[in-house]
């Protein structure tokens, strides 16, 4: 055992970072620069970043640890460039050894718990599709002989969601499923447990950085920021809530790396296990964490033009997606303790 | 990156398995009974002889020269099986490897690590807690020998030790943290007097205190330099915070598997509250786990003695007190009607976590300043 990042990955993850910082906004307002924003989402592309789980030789050309490695970094910087959602677009595509044209997301069950399916001719709901900006379609499955059908919805809706970085999409009601263009296999429930392992593991990792991330700035702002004639940074009080959170930072930091191991290394039961189970203290440690730098804001902290919001936001979606600390608890209820009642 | 065993990995793995399967003990869950520590020494003993501890420890001192994450691989086996834990005292090794000279080392690391010398750690004293700098606790210097006169209290198995680590103040005239030394002071002798505290849960053989009074200890059982005390106390704390070197994963896994068991016997007996408590404490131990394979895989670039215990220290208080929570919240009202109840007993001792081996208090202090950065007032 050596979980250590191997040298390429740690070279990745110093690369990632630095592009993130470079071009990712600084403050509320560089949301608004398109250009900015433009060239963010080209970096990321011109990287490769958005092929790592299209099909290599035999597997996806990089493993969950590289691509959690980039999702941690764009959550470190807050940064608005669609990553994970065509990803995971990627990888359900290749396991279904389907081919799409690029710009295609995932679209979600209003719960935000796992890709949709459709039965009917036509959505029952509206689905959302997630970390969408630019995305035309996105990826629906169709229950066919004890397996699911990929295929495809349009993406039409504006974006919206709490999240100012990542878009997320409504795909209205009725909207009818087109199939994928070319062949393609059923996924089975393995295949399906595999993909969501690696949800889970990359909403752990952007949780990991957003922490990192606003706790950073947090304590920068702690050290400049001074009331009694000092800075807020030296009072007890404060020092402690940064204390904690730089503390449930590394704990979450630790528990993340797992599943994105797990995701292409353990079976997909044990791999989904491993997500749950960093998901749960993930999204816990990611709401106390951003509180905190809300908090050690103080009134600034409560205003649209600090940019701590954006990191709270963003956890809440990120938090969400694949379903946050409650969900998972309720599930490893289920796994570990032969809970049936009251759950689905 | 790789969570996977090596070949040889696998294969110390299996060989272990296999012991434990053999020689459990079979003993009570660790700090809840006084058998525990009655019967901890045999442990220790076995685990030692068969080849099993002080697995990351040099070989001329009686360890094995393996990479640390085999400590990772001895936490997951006894935790499977719900054996006890490893003997928890890696930072006193981490203390004398560091600080101690060759003579010091030959002379106490082989007893130390085999068990067939029992240690303490004398530091705190009832007006030196948090601050453990401002001790009062005297070595005079006499010849060949000091005399020691002072009170020590809070000292875990001082009813059992041959030996003390003992921190004490050989020169008055310095500032407070530099006139500190630090002695292997043998405990069997007139003017050491050992009084078993009674703890919070109700056990009286893992606490006490220890009374010198005109106690001897030869000079050349001083680890260190003369003034080098602090330096050592706080190489000592700072492994002392570390689950990795303690070996608390395993005592955590098992109290964990232990209350899971009690809810899959019948699940609907227990209120959601109740199972949700157990299902984070199975979180929270798989942390700590993981937590301490990535801690231990960075020692393969070297061991590191700085600011970052105090971080791990605190993951493992919010995990031990997250399972004394959920093992209150299990028992239900057995808890407060029968004052033997374990999962009591669980949950009376968790609280000491946030206290020994530094306050959380203390490990915020040193997190925020020199971990973050943070001015001092």
């Amino acid at each position: 055992m050596d979980v250590r990042y191997t040298p390429e990955q740690a070279e990745l993850r110093r690369t990632a970072r630095q592009l993130a910082r470079e071009l990712g906004p600084r403050t509320v307002a560089d949301l608004d620069d398109d250009k900015r924003a433009r060239r963010l989402a080209e970096a990321v592309r011109d990287a490769g970043w958005l092929e790592l789980r299209d099909e290599g030789e035999g597997g996806p050309l990089a493993s969950g640890v590289e691509a959690a490695i980039i999702a941690e970094a764009l959550g470190e910087a807050v940064a608005d460039a669609s990553f994970a959602g065509p990803v995971l677009a990627a990888d359900l595509v290749r396991r279904a050894g389907a081919r799409l044209q690029g710009g295609a997301v995932v679209a979600f069950s209003p719960d935000l718990l796992d890709v949709a399916t459709v039965s009917g001719p036509a959505t029952a709901s509206p689905l959302y599709a997630v970390d969408a900006a630019d995305a035309a379609s996105a990826c629906v499955l169709i229950p066919e002989g004890g397996g699911y059908r990929l295929a495809i919805v349009p993406v039409e809706g504006a974006r919206g969601g709490a999240d100012l970085t990542r878009a997320v999409r409504e795909i209205p009601a009725g909207v009818r499923p087109a199939a994928v263009p070319g062949p393609s296999r059923l996924l089975r429930s393995a295949d399906l447990d595999a993909w969501r392992a690696l949800g889970l593991a990359l909403t752990c990792a952007d949780l990991v950085g957003s922490m990192r991330g606003v706790i950073e700035l947090t304590v920068a702002y702690a050290r400049e920021r001074k009331q009694y004639g000092v800075p807020i940074g030296s009072f007890q009080a404060v020092q402690h809530l940064l204390a904690e959170a730089q503390t449930l930072m590394e704990g979450a930091s630790s528990v993340a790396l797992h599943p994105s191991w797990a995701a292409d290394d353990l079976a997909p039961e044990p791999a989904r296990h491993a997500g749950r189970v960093a998901k749960a203290y993930c999204a816990r440690a990611a709401r106390t964490v951003c509180e905190t730098a809300v908090q050690v804001h103080g009134g600034m902290g409560n205003t649209w033009d600090c940019i701590v919001h954006v990191y709270l936001r963003r956890a809440l979606l990120s938090s969400r997606w694949f379903g946050d600390d409650g969900e998972q608890l309720r599930q490893l209820e289920r796994t570990r303790l032969g809970v049936t009642h009251g759950l689905s | 990156m790789d969570f996977r065993d090596s070949p040889a990995e696998a294969e110390f793995r299996e060989r272990l398995r296999a012991w434990i399967a053999e020689n459990d003990p079979g003993l009570p869950l660790s700090s809840t009974d006084d058998e525990y520590w009655a019967r901890q020494a045999e442990w220790h003993t076995a685990l030692y002889d068969a080849g099993f501890f002080g697995l990351s420890w040099p070989s001329r001192y009686g360890g094995h020269d393996l990479p640390s994450v085999f400590d990772v691989i001895l936490d997951d086996e006894l935790a499977r099986a719900g054996a006890p834990p490893r003997p928890s005292l890696g930072y006193l090794v981490q203390g004398i490897t560091t600080h101690g000279s060759d003579a010091i080392k030959n002379r106490f690391l082989p007893g130390l690590i085999s068990g067939r010398d029992r240690w303490c750690q004398g530091f705190s004293e009832p007006d030196a807690g948090s601050d453990l700098a401002s001790l009062r606790t005297t070595a005079t210097r006499d010849g060949d020998e000091y005399a020691i006169d002072g009170h020590k209290i809070w000292t875990s198995y001082s009813d059992v030790a041959d030996w003390c680590f003992l921190l004490a103040r050989t020169d008055p005239t310095v500032p407070k943290h530099r006139g500190l030394s630090a002695f292997a002071v043998p405990m069997r002798q007139r003017g050491i007097e050992q009084r078993p505290l009674r703890m919070i849960n109700g056990i009286t053989t893992e606490f006490g205190q220890v009374i010198f009074d005109g106690a001897r200890v030869a000079a050349e059982n001083m680890i260190g330099e003369p003034g080098e005390g602090w330096r050592i106390a706080m190489t000592i704390v700072s492994h002392e915070r570390e689950p990795g070197e303690i070996g608390y994963v395993a005592r955590y896994a098992k109290m964990v598997a232990e209350l899971e068991d009690e809810v899959r016997r019948d699940p609907g007996a227990f209120q959601p509250e109740q199972r949700e408590q157990v299902a984070w404490a199975y979180v929270q131990a798989e942390m700590l786990r993981l937590h301490v394979c990535r801690r231990l895989s960075e020692r393969l670039d070297g061991v590191d003695h700085g600011p970052g215990g105090s971080v791990d220290k605190l993951l493992m208080t919010w995990v031990e007190q997250s399972v004394g929570s959920a093992a209150l919240a299990v028992s239900g009202s057995r808890a407060a009607t029968d004052a033997d109840d374990l999962a009591l007993k669980i949950y009376l001792y968790s609280r000491a976590q946030s206290v020994m081996g530094g306050t959380s208090q203390i490990q915020k202090n040193i997190v925020a300043t020199r971990i973050l950065g943070l001015p001092t007032a």
